[in-house]
């Protein structure tokens, strides 16, 4: 049997130990499993509008699944990408707001707004960077307390200076004029650019990664940064640098999703895109080949979903569990292979 | 106890590691383990102590056989093992260490362990201190807790895998006096090694092992020459001291200072010219690693100079000696030299100098194929480094050095290499010598100082000798000086400025 077979038969029965899990819990929501994976098919791929609204939600989790596996490579775990996105957002916000009632051309306003969302989701993440690399702070923990700073200032931003005439509140700041809203396909609220900025930006990631000497480097930094060192490669800036790097594909998110989705700030701006990405990357093996399908498919489930609710009358977080229970039983069975594949070979040699 | 081992296998993929060995050690004697690197030594007694299980064969002890399913119930069994590498845990204090794998209760009975502790101790001559943290022992005093910790958990079979390595010429005295002691009281000591001399001066009896299978057992007096023909199928000798003309001076230390919480070395005054090798001789820790280091910039010296091709670099950062061509090999292959998980041509990807942005795959995959045929690396291109066996990292390790370097630091080039990988490994050496390039390393062998270096410094608690004349200097000066024995007579004598 070839190796490649052997391959796809542990993807299938992990997902089938997701599945299985999964109607687990469905039963035990006292909901039919199988009329809730039909209407989250249906609420996904049922229509072309249902498509394109999957793609909606697939370009910022692309963007930040892009910036992660830059910073996995070089062995960081930046759990800081959610405050990034939200940093790229409101980053994005103030360029337009401040340039809404001009005479700026959209076209300006829209890229200077989105080199603005990079730049705020870079620096947000050099912090994590500096604290990490000058102050040997845990990635984790810097990010962790970066990304509630983020959302204190979110917050605070919305009710605060930014909000709408009268009184602020959830549903966020004034939407900006319709000029400035990134065009989308007729009918439809999916942004040809912003599908184009995702594809571009995991392709770059790609590239960069796999056929490049920064990709390489990177990756010998992540691995072993003492040797990495003795081999003459400069440790500090390359991590500083996958940071900022990773730190502008989330910028890129969050300025997508206020540029083409909401058309203004909104507390949930974020809406959880970045932990996703975690979930994403440690599902595919932070392999960038795999990085588009993966993320389709989970953004899919996240659309999907919303027909729970409406229809069987359950929680929409089910996708939650779906893709929770897929990246662990993934890893899970990824090990027994291991182990199983180390035992056979032994047993071969008896 | 008697241990019996009947034809034992084990493979590690297509590799045979230990082919039908039997053999068997009676009680109370010192069984030598001899082999070059790879022959199957450590496999061997991986398995007698439980960490990996025979592919085919038995165990029997006392005659009983005996099923080992992990090192847990290898110490049940009464069968401890010292790795190569202490298994101990440095940020935890030594009695912490001493009660590790106390298989009784959930309670730690402190106070017990003190005193067994203490006066196992002081039965054996060592003096370890119960409150200390293992993170400031030398590697002979880790050695010594490992050993009370298994005698207290009840071993009655010891094995040592390569203990002398690492450890000072007084500590390996203090070591086997225990040994002696040990298998005098009746336990079983296995001792493996690949020097002849420990086996010379210890073992009561001597298996060889080569390329997996026991090819021969001997008796005191040994007769060294079949002992080395039954290692490596051959006889071998270091061969004759390569001499090579020296040119002008590549670095100059002047005066110079290095520090740390708890060394100090000053008064460093040296300069090492092109094709000159200098070997820093000394008991580990007594401060060649601190010269090496700051000679490479890795560690700020706190006074004096150090010049490279007449440009002052004091001060300056590792990454500014290596664009000097100043390269540093540390000891810690996997640690400090490789990167796991990365394959050789990546490896070799990365050494070279970079020419664009985008990696030229076909000409990466070309250089690699060359050197490893060059440097008789047993591996493929895409074999990761860790797969690799020590003398196959510590090849890759040369074929990565770039080309036309000024100086190479080394701790330690052949710890751990067979006679023959370490023979190869001066010889490419010194090839680099012959394009006037200087050497100037660290090692706790003395032949291979005396034998490679022209110029040798001994290190002894922080003070420096002045430089000895390698070809008149003989291994028992040198082991006098290591030991301190010289240095009361000339404190001043590294301040004079050598030439």
């Amino acid at each position: 049997m070839s190796k490649q077979l052997e391959r796809w038969g542990f993807v299938l029965l992990a997902t089938l130990v997701a599945l299985i899990f999964t109607s687990f819990v469905l039963v035990l929501a006292g909901a039919s499993p199988v009329a809730a994976y039909w209407y989250i098919l249906k609420g996904s791929l049922g229509s072309w509008t249902k498509i394109s609204d999957v793609m909606v939600a697939w370009v910022p989790l692309l963007l930040a699944t892009a910036g992660l596996l830059v910073t996995f490579a070089a062995g960081q775990w930046n759990i800081g990408v959610e405050g990034q996105i939200v940093l790229g957002a409101i980053f994005t916000t103030w360029v337009m707001r401040s340039l809404q009632h001009t005479n700026t051309p959209a076209a300006i306003v829209l890229i200077l707004a989105f080199i603005a969302g990079a730049f705020g989701g870079a620096i947000w993440s050099a912090f994590a960077g500096i604290l990490k690399v000058y102050g040997g702070v845990n990635e984790i923990f810097g990010g962790l307390g970066l990304d509630f700073v983020a959302v204190a200032l979110i917050l605070w931003l919305i009710f605060g200076p930014w909000k709408r005439p009268g009184i602020g509140s959830m549903s966020g700041t004034e939407p900006f004029p319709h000029r400035l809203w990134l065009p989308t396909i007729h009918g439809t609220r999916l942004s040809l650019w912003a599908l184009a900025i995702g594809l571009v930006s995991i392709g770059v990631v790609y590239f960069l990664l796999t056929g490049t000497y920064f990709g390489l480097k990177l990756k010998a930094v992540g691995r072993n940064p003492k040797a990495a060192y003795l081999m003459g490669i400069p440790t500090t800036k390359y991590l500083m640098g996958a940071f900022i790097i990773s730190g502008i594909f989330a910028g890129l998110a969050g300025a997508v999703q206020v540029t083409a989705v909401y058309h203004r700030l909104i507390p949930a701006i974020s809406s959880g895109y970045g932990w996703l990405g975690l979930m994403v990357s440690m599902l595919i093996n932070f392999q960038a080949a795999w990085a588009a399908p993966v993320t389709f498919f989970f953004a899919a489930l996240n659309i999907g979903s919303i027909q729970l609710p409406i229809m069987l009358k359950l929680d929409s977080s089910l996708s939650g569990v779906l893709q929770g229970a897929l990246v662990l039983s993934f890893l899970l069975l990824e090990g027994a292979r291991r182990r199983w594949v180390k035992r056979r070979e032994e047993a071969k040699n008896e | 106890m008697k241990i019996e081992l009947r034809n034992i296998h084990k493979f590690f993929g297509p590799v045979h590691a230990n082919n039908n060995i039997t053999l068997s050690i009676p009680s109370g004697s010192i069984q030598g383990l001899l082999g070059e690197n790879g022959a199957g030594k450590s496999t061997l007694m991986k398995i007698l102590s439980g960490y990996l299980r025979p592919d085919r064969g038995e165990i029997l002890l006392d005659g009983k056989p005996l099923v080992l399913n992990s090192p847990a119930d290898a110490i049940r069994a009464g069968i401890g093992m010292l790795h190569q590498d202490p298994l101990d845990f440095p940020p935890m204090k030594v009695l912490d260490n001493f009660m590790m794998g106390y298989p009784r209760g959930l309670g730690l009975p402190k106070r017990e362990a003190r005193e067994a502790l203490l006066s196992l101790a002081e039965q054996f001559g060592f003096s370890l201190d119960p409150d200390a943290y293992v993170d400031t022992l030398t590697i002979g005093e880790r050695q010594q807790l490992e050993i009370l910790r298994l005698l207290w958990l009840g071993a009655k079979i010891l094995i040592f895998d390569e203990p002398t390595t690492g450890i000072s010429a007084q500590q390996k005295e203090k070591l086997f006096a225990a040994l002696r002691r040990l298998a005098s009281e009746g336990k079983t000591i296995i001792f493996v090694t690949h020097k002849l001399e420990e086996v010379e001066v210890l073992c009561d009896r001597v298996a060889v092992l080569r390329a997996g299978k026991l090819v021969g057992e001997a008796y005191p007096p040994y007769n060294l020459d079949d002992l080395v023909r039954m290692m490596f199928g051959k006889v071998i000798s270091k061969g004759k001291r390569i001499e090579i003309p020296l040119g002008k001076p590549v670095l100059q230390v002047k005066d110079l200072a290095v520090e740390d919480y708890r060394l100090r070395i000053e008064g460093v005054n040296l300069e090492v010219r092109e094709g000159e090798v200098i070997g820093l001789a000394g008991m580990e820790g007594s401060g060649q690693r601190h010269l090496l280091r700051a000679c490479a910039g890795l560690i700020r010296p706190v006074g004096g100079e150090i010049w490279v091709d007449g440009e002052n670099m004091t001060g300056k950062t590792y990454h500014s000696f290596l664009r000097k061509g100043v390269a540093y090999l540390p000891a810690d292959r996997m640690k400090e030299g490789l990167v796991p998980g990365l394959t050789l041509s990546e490896h070799f990807a990365l050494a070279q100098e970079q020419t664009g942005f985008v990696i030229d795959r076909a000409a990466v995959l070309k250089r690699t194929e060359e050197h490893i045929k060059r440097f008789n690396i047993r591996g493929r291109p895409d074999s990761t480094v860790e797969s690799l066996s020590g003398g196959n990292q510590q090849r890759a390790l040369l074929a990565l050095l770039r080309p036309n370097l000024r100086l190479i630091l080394m701790e330690h080039p052949t710890r751990g290499l067979d006679m023959e990988s370490a023979i190869w490994v001066w010889n490419t050496l010194k090839e680099r010598c012959r394009q006037r390039t200087a050497i100037f390393f660290m090692s706790s062998d003395l032949e291979e100082i005396l034998h490679y270096s022209d110029r040798i410094l001994v290190f002894f608690g922080g003070r420096v000798s002045e430089p000895l004349d390698a070809r008149t200097t003989t291994v028992e000066q040198l082991g006098q000086l290591i030991g301190g024995r010289g240095f009361e007579s000339q404190p001043e004598a590294a301040r004079e400025v050598a030439k």
